[in-house]
């Protein structure tokens, strides 16, 4: 059985239907003894990562997802998922759970005066690697210079973006290059070890939109939201052997 | 680098999607359900639904719309029309629904956007707009008014002043409709859409007035809009959102691809 943690961030139904989708039974709920004892655990969220680790603590939620993670349990977290697996986040200087080293910081009106510096040289390194064609890769300069013009860079950071596989994993099998996720957020996580991060996004700046260690792996984009790529990984997590 | 968004909105009256709506192929045309797998198979990066019922008791029957368009899609959608209450955001959410748009109920009582950020997350909370030009004159500096009840009432409210109250109140996200636009087909409210989206931090949809994709395009650069709604041009069958996102490709427009 697949349990979805239930910790007052919202949009747990929408992830429940989309394993349903895929044909996969899950519970939702708020029993720590029940997350410690799932077979997979899910933990998907929006809003806020301080009101979400406050709520993990008053229901020991969080001693039984460091439980989970200890036991090699497989573990997915979703958007403020991905953000409290580090081990603090900026918003509301929120203490997290530490299972992966790093902080969770936000977009900044500093990152968007870089933005359209770091998105040309973005499609430069677009051009030198991609494999797509000659337009293609001309269509992403122009669209460059186009955000030179808007020079503010919208937070949240909501709609489709691409995902720059890094590393292999598992769960990333299938995913093909220009396969795009539905994000909606203001925060992201920064890990300490690269090795911890195996898809990044560029927004204004490059951000880790994928990061995982061992049995556990989180998407900052909302895989429940984003179509059939989403739908892919979710599944490959459903089949995901510890 | 963020993919610009092409969002068809669905009108719906007591569970069916109003107006003749002429699809080829075997879609039963009417029903919101199979519209909303029509069109995410099709590509939409998202969707809007109108609940256009005129009776606040039968609310019901859209959240069982909600409630099977949830199960059967998975991009983001967003419902709006007749959500007056906290308790009414929280029913079209809890039936599935990515977002919920306030409008009119907005205007009478800005609160709303508050509360609901609060309750829900900002992100949660769009706030709609339907706007009209009146030209510059006083209490309305930007010449443009805040107009409800299909442009039948102005609220004496200017349209960029409410745009940022409503993002300072908490909104994530703004529908800019211009009721002179809508309809015509001859294209968006470039010079309202680019007031807007310069003068707020938060993601600003165009609606009224797509006829063709090169008006897509237009609004999209210089018009400034992270978004745009479409409606009769894919209704009808004139165009399809491959169509669409195709040509803004060879524009050099960044759009996600339909994986065929």
């Amino acid at each position: 059985m697949i349990v979805i943690v239930d910790y007052g961030a919202g949009n747990l139904t929408s992830v429940a239907r989309a394993v349903s989708y895929l044909g996969y039974d899950s519970v939702i709920t708020d029993d720590p003894e029940k997350i410690a004892s799932a077979e997979r655990v899910i933990f998907p969220g929006v809003g806020a990562a301080g009101a979400a680790m406050e709520v993990m603590r008053k229901k020991g939620i969080d001693h039984a997802l460091k439980q989970t993670f200890e036991s090699g349990i497989p573990m997915l977290g979703i958007c403020v998922g991905c953000q409290i697996i580090m081990e603090s986040s900026e918003e509301n200087n929120a203490l997290c759970l530490g299972l992966i080293p790093g902080k969770t910081t936000m977009f900044s009106a500093q990152n968007s005066m870089s933005s359209a510096q770091s998105s040309i040289s973005a499609s430069q390194n677009s051009i030198s690697t991609s494999q797509n064609s000659i337009s293609a890769s001309q269509n992403s300069i122009s669209t460059s210079q186009n955000s030179m013009t808007s020079s503010v860079l919208k937070v949240p950071h909501m709609g489709w973006n691409g995902l720059n596989i890094v590393q292999e994993h598992p769960l990333l099998n299938g995913i093909k290059p220009e396969d795009e996720f539905y994000f909606v957020h203001s925060y992201f996580p920064v890990p300490v070890d690269q090795g911890d991060v195996y898809g990044k996004t560029e927004y204004g700046i490059t951000f880790a939109s994928v990061i995982g260690r061992n049995h556990l792996f989180a998407t900052q984009f909302h895989l429940e939201k984003s179509g059939e790529p989403g739908l892919l990984i979710l599944k490959n997590f459903c089949l995901w052997e510890s | 680098m963020l993919s610009k968004r092409i969002i068809p909105c669905l009108d719906v009256r007591e569970g069916r999607t109003t107006k003749g709506i002429k699809f080829e192929n075997n879609v039963d045309i009417g029903d919101p359900v199979e519209m909303a797998r029509f069109y995410y198979e099709a590509g939409a990066d998202e969707l809007v639904f109108y609940d256009i019922t005129a009776s606040h008791e039968k609310r019901n029957i859209m959240i069982d719309v909600v409630r099977r368009v949830a199960e059967t899609i998975f991009i983001p959608f967003s419902v709006g029309g007749g959500i007056r209450t906290l308790e009414d955001m929280r029913a079209v959410l809890l039936a599935g629904a990515e977002k919920v748009s306030v409008n009119s109920a907005a205007v009478k009582n800005p609160a709303i956007i508050s509360e609901g950020a609060k309750a829900f997350g900002n992100q949660c909370v769009v706030l709609g707009m339907d706007v009209k030009y009146v030209g510059e004159k006083k209490g309305i500096p930007s010449g443009y008014e805040i107009v409800i009840n299909g442009g039948r009432t102005y609220m004496g409210l200017d349209a960029l002043e409410w745009a940022q109250k409503g993002q300072n109140l908490g909104a994530g996200e703004i529908c800019l409709n211009s009721i002179d636009a809508d309809g015509t087909k001859d294209g968006y409210e470039m010079n309202l859409t680019r007031l807007i989206s310069d003068n707020v931090t938060i993601p600003v949809i165009a609606s009224g007035g797509a006829g063709k994709p090169e008006h897509l395009a237009d609004v999209l650069t210089d018009g400034h809009a992270d978004a745009a709604l479409i409606a009769s041009m894919v209704h009808y069958g004139t165009y399809t959102i491959h169509d669409i996102k195709t040509y803004l490709e060879q524009q050099g427009i960044k759009i996600r691809k339909i994986a065929k």
